[in-house]
């Protein structure tokens, strides 16, 4: 028997994990997905069953740091193996090919699984002067998104970037960076932000598509709800010391020591929706309000330009400045003065300035 | 641009221009209005008159017994709401930090609880004066746009900041940011409907009360 023909159950028992294992898995799966616990046996069947499924990933305007979190993976956990089950059929960074052999491999690849194959991107899209800004093999990625997405069975947006446009978008936006569902309209997306994003979201939505042949059910902002149904405030272990007004008023104070609520130091908990607060980073060790910063809001859409930076506080802004509000208020004296001194040409005769 | 976004940045900005331009326009007018020369003598010295001023500020806090009847329910309604805007205003914590943002003053804030039982009398209070207004048949005779207009504005921040701390509708961002909207539209209505009281009602007072001294009037 091949590799290719190789179910994941066979290629799990080959690693040392029976069924008891992946029953595990699936439970803990189940749970983070938000299933019904009576699930975790069929999806244990099916993964069990399921063959490899193939993922042709395109990198785009970015950083690689998506594909670096996902790869750093500290013991072999039945999550990482999903990783390797996968059929990452093209991947630039990560495969032998390159150039003309590279392109071939892509072009086999899609070509073997037509209207099956998910088609995973991390990067935004650059549209600015035809897309000149970011090419591969001369190809512009959005001619290559606009290629290779009718064809997928789904699109998996890796990253804030790929979903939203991330940090490239920010102003003034110079290479017209667009997430991928500005782009393609008319595919199953799934977006899964973050930068980077959580390796586990990952391979849940990757779980629960080989295990039920489907994708999760996802927000308004085609999230997985699962992850993102709630935020970081609202899972965050601080968030007692905010329900009692206690803050920290900066990063090396005895509220800082204490481990007090970081929403004055500009903490955007409250309005970013991700899972980091409860599967956490680094093999679940911590997450950064746990290390004692304040969460940037890096999975939700144009963080990098929020009012006021990320050490205003969500319940600040961006006011007037000085100058700004000193003209204001002598514009407010000469209308004011002005009207008064109308009022006292039109007063009655008789009257005398006190 | 998120609502939010806008609701933080050029929002703010806009309100705020238009509020400090408004407080100005309002202030200066009155200051530099014409006033009519009082041809009587002083019935007081000018130390005398300033104490009568003073003492009618305070004087002219709880309405006369004989009108208790009358007016007690308003005026007990009238304090509980704003003894409930002062409570969250300045005890509130992301409050306190604007004004340590703009003034650079801060002081400890009061517990989440404590501010939301707090809008929840201050919403309870003013639903009952507009109750009032609508139900009183001189109250709603004398009752103009501005007065109902103030009404909405004021409530308003309240009850989107009571739906802010539990979350309850949606979003914490799009509560957060109807929350600020509806603070930057009492700013922008502040100079120049009734609620401009915030900044004339002792001022007001002090006049009325230096004047009665003047006259020998009882303050």
């Amino acid at each position: 028997m091949t590799a290719a023909d190789e179910n994941l159950g066979e290629m799990l028992a080959r690693r040392g994990f029976g069924r008891r294992g992946l029953l595990k898995f699936a439970i803990a799966m189940t749970s983070s997905l938000a299933l019904p616990p009576g699930m975790a046996v069929a999806m244990a069947d099916n993964l069990a069953a399921a063959k490899r499924q193939s993922v042709i990933w395109l990198s785009f305007q970015e950083c690689t740091g998506c594909l670096e979190t996902l790869l750093r993976t500290d013991s072999p956990t039945i999550a990482a193996l999903i990783f390797d089950f996968i059929s990452l059929d093209y991947q630039e960074a990560l495969m032998a090919a390159a150039g003309g052999a590279a392109e071939r491999t892509l072009r086999q690849a899609v070509a073997a699984n037509r209207g099956k194959y998910l088609l995973a991107i991390d990067g935004s899209v650059p549209l600015a002067d035809g897309g000149v800004y970011s090419l591969t093999g001369g190809k512009s990625n959005v001619s290559m998104l606009q290629e290779f997405a009718p064809d997928a069975a789904a699109i998996l947006a890796i990253g804030t970037c790929a979903a939203y446009g991330g940090i490239p978008k920010a102003h003034p936006n110079p290479t017209g960076a667009v997430g991928v569902e500005d782009v393609i309209t008319d595919k199953p997306i799934v977006n899964i932000p973050g930068c980077p994003p959580i390796p586990d979201v990952l391979s849940g939505v990757l779980v629960h598509f080989v295990s039920f042949g489907r994708l999760p059910a996802l927000d308004d902002r085609k999230r997985p709800l699962a992850y993102f149904g709630t935020t970081i405030h609202d899972q965050c272990y601080r968030k007692p010391f905010y329900d009692q007004g206690k803050f920290a008023k900066s990063f090396d104070d005895e509220g800082a020591r204490q481990g007090w609520c970081l929403f004055e130091l500009g903490c955007k908990g409250p309005t970013t929706h991700n899972a980091c607060a409860s599967l956490k980073w680094n093999d679940n060790t911590s997450f950064p309000i746990e290390s004692g910063h304040g969460c940037l809001g890096c999975s939700e859409p144009d963080f990098w330009d929020q009012e006021g930076g990320f050490y205003t506080s969500l319940a600040g802004g961006t006011g007037p400045g000085w100058r700004d509000a000193g003209i204001a208020a002598a514009t407010g004296i000469v209308l004011g003065s002005a009207a008064a001194i109308s009022a006292r040409r039109n007063a009655p005769k008789g009257t005398t300035e006190t | 641009m998120t609502l939010l976004s806008f609701a933080r940045g050029p929002g703010m900005q806009v309100a705020s221009l238009i509020f400090i331009a408004g407080m100005f326009w309002r202030l200066f007018g009155i200051f530099l209005l014409r006033r009519r020369v009082a041809h009587a003598a002083a019935r007081h010295p000018f130390p005398i008159r300033l104490l009568g001023g003073a003492v009618t500020i305070f004087t002219r806090t709880i309405p006369r017994r004989t009108f208790w009847p009358r007016v007690g329910a308003g005026v007990a309604l009238s304090y509980v709401f704003h003894v409930g805007l002062f409570i969250i205003l300045f005890g509130g914590a992301p409050h306190i930090l604007i004004i340590h943002e703009i003034f650079g003053l801060s002081w400890p804030g009061l517990p989440r609880g404590v501010i939301v039982i707090a809008s929840g009398i201050t919403l309870a209070a003013l639903i009952l004066l507009l109750v009032r207004r609508l139900t009183h048949p001189v109250l709603r005779l004398l009752s103009k746009p501005d007065d109902y207009i103030s009404w909405a504005i004021v409530f308003l921040p309240v009850a989107t900041g009571i739906l802010l701390s539990g979350e309850t509708i949606a979003s914490y961002g799009t509560l957060l940011a109807l929350h600020i909207l509806s603070i930057e539209a009492l700013m922008i209505w502040l100079p120049f409907g009734k609620l401009m009281h915030v900044s004339l009602v002792f001022a007001g007072r002090f006049v009325l009360g230096y004047n009665f001294s003047r006259k020998g009037a009882a303050t």
